[in-house]
């Protein structure tokens, strides 16, 4: 064994509690970073998840600049034929056309104005959240019967129920006068306050009879095998538009960019809070070096005056704080993994948290992600702020004359 | 070529309000293998001397010659190098690194030369056992009696079979048999190996091995007899 190698093993085992007391703050600060970061990307996962699911979907096929205006006229033609290709192509059933209206909707009592989709009932519980949503009566069935689902706050604004009946009226593609008349098969309730108030549902042919379409929508959204997956989805369902067509290939970031930025926005916060642990590790890292860097002046004195360059005893003083570094490293991301994991198989619950989960539309437990990325990130910085620490403690002895060294007791 | 040659060393101490002359003006010169007695009472300046000269310390003025090369103006790294190479020191202190047994610090500077492993085993028992060592070689420094230390240290320096031996108080610590045993091992290097020592000492048995004994006073040398010639 290399002897400077051999010397730094045994240097850092003289006193085994101090180092182990470092090697502790290591371990502890890793595991900590292993959970929270591992927490936090779970989390966005989730939030991903839970956005896109109410109705953005992984990728989206819409008319060009439909996106920014929401003009009813920027259609998808021949929108159901399209749909049904796109799922023969990927050989997936989570593929839903949608059209897009606004009407006014009227009970006997009250009228609102709200956002009506037109939704093919077979395909849409693959891509939405919302059929498996409702919590009274049932989900719209066949393709082009007068139904409507509707959300709970705007049923209970409208003063109806089940098998009271709405009158919508609006205008068609062309700019003419649309009205039908339909029957509440059922209504959802999606504890998002917006889109329970705002929102309903009928099925796309009725949607295309009512509002003039002529066999147009507006969306064909595609869900696939989780985010990774989106941009290969995206490319295959590129290649199946003809290319004369108006039409464009949308992912979940482009339909909804807040959604990302919030995440950026999360992350840099806790970035910052993360830097502060690290940075108190290194100092007790840089205190527990320059202690025995500075106890040890004899003993390093009497090995430069043997004939050990200053440089290679800096090495030294490096090399015992890369070793102690490097089991702080490992021991933190296998026991931070081992937590985490525990909680990634059995989720993770606050007291307090399902009145928030609920209020947020999230899942009453948390679920981390532990990942090569969670598990390295913060030992990899841990580490590196270690070796920064050891590096002035190491320059010190350049400026060390051994007689001097040697003296001290 | 001399081994050793010092011209008009000067270092100067503070002490308080007081300057303390550890070298004042001197000029040696030590032809390569020499046997060099140093004598002085305490605080008369030979530690450093010897420190100056194997480049421990960087004098004040004068210049110091190691093999013929000037060594008083040559950075820490530098210094290190021709220490590792030409020169054994035998601190007054024993000074044995304390993480590492007898045999290991015997090592110690073969392996930062980088001797193979096989070489470096067998040059380290056979001096150990020369010391009178034998079968304490994975002791300690701390398991060891001040003696026993001191002998490692010994070993440690001559292990590398370097030109120029540098010892101070070699025998401080031990019984005037084992302080005999070291004498002639150190002749014995000095007369096969042509090794050069320089030895600090007060101990007056140890000048009678000397083929030169010179003597300082507060930093001066004052008597230079080669007693061989004698
Ligand atoms: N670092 C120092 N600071 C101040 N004075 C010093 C220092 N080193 C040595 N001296 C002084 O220089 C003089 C010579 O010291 P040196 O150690 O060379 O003597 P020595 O002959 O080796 O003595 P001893 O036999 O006691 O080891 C002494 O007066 C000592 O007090
Ligand atoms: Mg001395």
């Amino acid at each position: 064994m290399n002897i400077v190698f051999r010397l730094a093993w045994r240097n850092l085992w003289r006193h085994p509690r101090r180092t182990w007391l470092t090697t502790g703050a290591m371990v502890f600060s890793n595991i900590l970073l292993v959970f929270m970061i591992s927490l936090q990307f779970g989390m966005y996962g989730l939030m991903i998840d839970n956005a896109l699911q109410v109705f953005t979907g992984h990728v989206q096929v819409q008319a060009s600049g439909y996106n920014e205006d929401k003009k009813m006229r920027q259609t998808v033609p021949d929108i159901i034929p399209l749909a049904n290709s796109i799922r023969t192509t990927l050989n997936s059933e989570t593929v839903a056309a949608r059209g897009w209206a606004f009407a006014l909707a009227s009970s006997e009592d009250r009228s609102f104005g709200i956002g009506i989709y037109g939704v093919e009932p077979e395909f849409e519980a693959q891509v939405s959240n919302i059929p498996g949503l409702v919590s009274d009566g049932r989900y719209l069935e066949t393709d082009n019967a007068a139904e409507i689902v509707v959300g709970s706050v705007l049923a209970r604004n409208l003063h109806v129920k089940v098998g009271d009946e709405l009158t919508l009226l609006g205008s068609g593609l062309d700019g003419s006068f649309a009205a039908a008349v339909v029957n509440i098969v059922g209504i959802f309730d999606s504890g998002v306050n917006d889109i329970d108030r705002n929102i309903a549902e009928i099925p796309l042919r009725l949607f295309q009879e009512t509002f003039f379409m002529e066999g147009g929508g507006h969306q064909i959204v595609v869900v696939g095998d989780g985010l990774e997956a989106v941009p290969a989805i995206r490319s295959t369902v590129q290649s199946m538009l003809p290319d004369d067509s108006d039409l464009v290939v949308l992912d979940w970031d482009e339909i909804q960019p807040g959604l990302k930025q919030a995440i950026q926005a999360d992350m840099s916060s806790s970035f910052f809070m993360y830097l502060v642990l690290v940075i108190l590790v290194s100092f007790s890292v840089l205190n527990t070096q320059l202690m025995s860097v500075l106890e040890r002046t004899r003993e390093f004195g009497i090995v430069m005056a043997l004939g050990l360059r200053p440089g290679r005893l800096g090495r030294l003083v490096l090399l015992e704080t890369a070793m102690m570094g490097l089991i702080g490293a490992i021991l933190g991301a296998a026991a931070g993994g081992l937590l985490t994991s525990w909680f990634t198989s059995h989720g993770l619950a606050f007291p307090g948290m399902d009145e928030m989960a609920a209020r947020f539309n999230l899942p009453a437990r948390m679920y981390p992600e532990v990942n090569v990325l969670t598990l390295s990130a913060g030992p990899a910085v841990v580490f590196v702020f270690t070796m920064l620490a050891a590096i002035y403690p190491a320059l010190r002895l350049r400026w060390q004359n051994p007689v001097d060294a040697m003296r001290v007791a | 070529m001399s081994a050793v040659r010092c011209v008009d060393l000067c270092k100067t101490y503070r002490q308080g309000d007081q300057d303390i002359k550890a070298l004042d003006h001197v000029s040696i010169d030590i032809a390569k293998g020499q046997f060099v007695c140093l004598s002085a009472p305490s605080g008369g300046g030979k530690t450093t001397l010897l420190n100056a000269i194997g480049g421990l310390d960087i004098p004040d003025s004068g210049e110091v010659y190691i093999a013929g090369e000037r060594i008083d103006n040559l950075n820490k790294g530098e210094l290190a190098d021709i220490r590792l190479k030409q020169i054994g020191f035998v601190f007054q202190a024993y000074n044995l690194i304390p993480v590492l047994s007898a045999r290991e610090n015997v090592e110690f500077v073969m392996q930062v030369q980088g001797v193979p492993s096989a070489e470096r085993i067998k040059k380290s028992t056979a001096i150990l056992k020369e010391v009178g060592l034998e079968g304490l070689e994975d002791r300690r420094p701390a398991e060891m009696s001040g003696g026993q230390q001191q002998r490692v240290a010994v070993a440690r320096a001559v292990a590398s079979r370097p030109a120029l031996v540098l010892a101070d108080e070699p025998t401080a610590n031990l019984d005037s048999k084992t302080a005999d045993e070291l004498m002639a091992l150190f002749t014995e290097l000095n007369e096969h190996h042509n090794t050069t020592f320089v030895i600090a000492t007060h101990d007056q048995r140890v000048m009678t091995y000397a083929g030169r004994l010179i003597r300082m006073l507060d930093g001066r040398i004052v008597d230079d007899i080669n007693q061989r010639a004698a």
